[in-house]
């Protein structure tokens, strides 16, 4: 089924079979990246700005690097030596931007919808890179992808995620792109950061990690924020840690070959034992390898045009 | 000067009277009330087909004025008031200093004398400089004009001061106004708690943050036998509290936005920073539980909330935007047409909401009714008129509002203020 949206704004309004078209074409990339000479033509003359409004490594490393592959010229915006901090609106920022005509433009931002606003008054393609605690689509895109490369289909796949899910957009979109695919969702985490509304996204929640963990095919922590701390959502780390972190004790519960993800930055001992992290178990790092090729077809599929057919 | 208006559908929810009258202005005054008066008028108003009001009353307004006139002046939010079919309005006194001396009070009345269009009642602040710590002068500020107490959006947060204002309002036979809010639960939160905020990303402001403000408020309204308002009622719970307390004779009185009544936290999917307003827009269960409390008469006035803000603060990111809707203009005919015209409420009632309960409740002796010898305010309504809310055309400074391109039936088309009109069609 062919794509037809001009942004990705988030996983909410995509169809399953949209999904998997991202994810086909994302595999036919795949390849392209573990070449001697990384690199193909398809978006030669393209122009894309990385415009990240939030601290990023990985995504904002993984989009200009997947922009380079295909050819495109990538330029990353750096709010701290932009005109932002002198007091320039976002949508000032954005127009002129735009001014310089870029092809699409990646939006990073702390406030949930910003990409959304951005589109309404943007002639550029918008591809969400997370808006606050709302969406992170190519996130979810390169989850699936590597959940699909271990567990090959996604039917009656149990997957638990674990943490601050009141406050994570990874949860979210992870949340609609599962639910299309045909996972079953169970979420985990202290109550303060899992609302009960939860469940009307069609998901279960287990309180309990001990129980939640039982016969699991994936585990997907999530970061714990430190300032949530702060703001009282926990008692203490000490406590998060004896109740939620990913040890080995907890793992043994859930299926033999179950593969454990992470949307990183991971705090080591905390969310996670460092001895988890570098198990066998872990897909860390897969996730991190496939997010260029998502994100490659993300900027193919939207920025390609005709030239769609010579992918190959 | 004389003005004569004919063969109108005179609503007076004040006398009961509900009939075809002709009404006769003279010197600001009304001075003659009764079937086909025949009398020559310097001018002569047709009414058939519209209803003549007592002029409306919004008893929430925000004029910015002083202080932060590029969004609203108090000439320019009248000249909304007087489009929208008001005749009064009190403001609010979050203004830039905020109004908690006679020095403030005095200049917006007297900015008002030389530049409004409808009459302009001052709210003093309950605390100096809303800050929650001491009491303003209130005596001396009702001396100076001012016709009720409120600390507006930065509500009273100790309930000692809470207490003492209460308290003290006897004295003075004044309102104290709470905008119910706990700002410790709703602390960054840009849109009701619920399932959609937790859809859309946004931080939430839960319900309890203002049913909790609302029972402490009764309690100690209660307890001190003093009159308590309760802002822009929004969630099921809090009407709850305060039809109990009317039960028990608790002097309490409160009020609803036509947008609480109209719109729903999931409109919030747009992202649009014209729905972000304090309180948010709540739930669907909320909105029918207060057009139930309308019914069930525990709600008491209609009022706009008009809080204008410049297209540059609301053109931002949703977390980045101030709260408020632009209310004047549009409020009257929202009411007509998704409540009266829809047989949700009865016009008589609406009219009562809105122009008869405000005025006592604020002790305008002679506002809200028509009655010969009182000041000629009117307000008249042509209920089968088609309007299109269109923001361009706003008389406001400002144009944050929702409705833009909403298609209405009924609509205010004059006003008339002291026996003038400031406002026709």
């Amino acid at each position: 089924m062919p794509f037809v949206h001009k942004h990705l704004l988030g996983i909410q309004h995509l169809t399953a079979s949209e999904i998997l078209t991202i994810l086909d074409t994302a595999e036919s990339l795949f390849e392209i990246s573990t070449r001697e000479v990384k690199k193909v033509p398809i978006l030669r003359g393209k122009t894309i700005i990385n415009l990240f409004f939030e601290p990023s490594t990985r995504t904002r490393s993984s989009f200009e690097l997947a922009a380079k592959r295909l050819s495109a010229d990538i330029i990353n915006f750096n709010r701290q030596t932009s005109s932002v901090v002198k007091g320039e609106s976002l949508k000032d920022t954005v127009l002129n931007l735009e001014a310089m005509n870029p092809d699409a433009l990646i939006i990073r931002h702390f406030a949930a919808g910003t990409p959304h606003y951005i589109s309404t008054f943007c002639r550029s393609h918008i591809i969400n890179a997370g808006d606050g605690a709302h969406e992170h689509p190519t996130q979810a895109l390169l989850d699936a992808f590597t959940i699909r490369q271990a567990k090959k289909n996604f039917k009656d796949l149990k997957v638990v995620i674990i943490g601050d899910i009141l406050h994570s957009r990874v949860a979210r979109s992870n949340i609609f792109c599962l639910n299309k695919l045909g996972a079953k969702i169970i979420l985990s985490g202290p109550p303060p950061l899992l609302p009960l509304e939860f469940k009307k996204f069609g998901v279960d929640i287990d309180f309990n990690l001990d129980r939640a963990i039982k016969g699991a095919d994936v585990i997907m922590m999530l970061r714990i924020q430190l300032e949530r701390q702060q703001k009282s959502s926990f008692p203490s780390l000490r406590e998060y840690r004896n109740l939620y972190s990913l040890t080995k004790k907890r793992f043994r519960r859930a299926k033999k070959n179950a593969i454990i993800m992470h949307p990183g930055p991971i705090n080591r001992g905390v969310e996670i034992s460092a001895e988890m992290a570098d198990s066998a178990k872990s897909v860390i790092l897969k996730q991190v390898e496939n997010g260029i090729a998502v994100r490659m077809a993300i900027l193919y599929i939207l920025l390609g045009g005709k030239e769609r057919d010579s992918i190959d | 000067m004389t003005l004569l208006i004919k063969n109108g559908r005179v609503i007076d929810p004040a006398s009961g009277t509900d009939e075809t009258l002709d009404i006769l202005i003279d010197k600001r005054k009304i001075a003659v009330i009764k079937p086909k008066i025949e009398i020559e008028a310097k001018k002569i108003i047709d009414a058939s087909r519209l209803v003549v009001a007592p002029g409306f009353i919004d008893m929430h307004t925000h004029l910015r004025d002083p202080g932060q006139e590029n969004k609203e002046t108090i000439h320019s939010g009248s000249l909304a008031a007087a489009k929208g079919g008001f005749t009064s309005i009190a403001c609010m006194p979050n203004t830039l200093p905020v109004n908690d001396n006679r020095g403030v009070t005095e200049y917006i009345i007297s900015e008002a004398k030389k530049s409004a269009v409808v009459n302009i009642f001052p709210i003093a602040a309950v605390s100096k400089d809303q800050k929650g710590k001491e009491l303003t002068d209130m005596a001396d500020l009702v001396d100076a004009g001012a016709v009720a107490f409120s600390d507006d959006g930065l509500p009273v947060k100790q309930s000692h001061i809470m207490r003492r204002a209460l308290e003290y309002s006897k004295l003075l036979n004044t309102l104290i106004i709470d905008h119910c809010e706990d700002k410790s639960l709703t602390q960054d939160g840009v849109m009701h708690e619920g399932y959609y905020s937790y859809l859309f990303g946004l931080s939430g402001m839960p319900a309890s943050s203002e049913e909790i403000i609302v029972a402490r408020d009764l309690i100690l309204a209660e307890k001190a036998d003093a009159r308590i308002h309760i802002a822009h009622l929004s969630v099921k719970g809090a009407i709850d509290y305060i039809r109990e307390a009317k039960k028990k004779k608790v002097k309490v009185t409160t009020e609803v936005t036509p947008h609480h009544l109209l719109l729903a936290d999931s409109s919030l999917e747009s992202y649009d920073t014209n729905l972000k307003v304090n309180p948010p827009l709540r739930s669907k269960d909320d909105v029918e539980a207060l057009v139930k409390a309308i019914k069930d008469g525990i709600i008491d006035v209609i009022v706009t909330d008009h809080a204008p803000h410049t297209l540059d603060e609301k053109n931002v990111e949703l977390d980045n935007a101030p709260f408020g809707i632009n209310g004047l203009e549009t409020a009257v005919s929202l009411i007509l047409d998704k409540l009266v015209y829809k047989n949700i409420i009865p016009l008589q009632k609406f009219i009562e909401m809105i122009s008869t309960t405000p005025a006592i409740i604020l002790g305008l002796e002679n506002k809200g009714k028509i009655k010969v010898g009182v000041e000629a305010d009117l307000t008249i309504l042509n209920l089968h008129k088609e309007t299109v809310v269109d923001i361009e055309k706003f008389k406001s400074k400002s144009q944050n509002n929702p409705f833009h391109g909403w298609k209405l039936i009924g609509a205010p088309v004059m006003t008339i203020v002291g026996g003038k009109i400031v406002y026709s069609e």
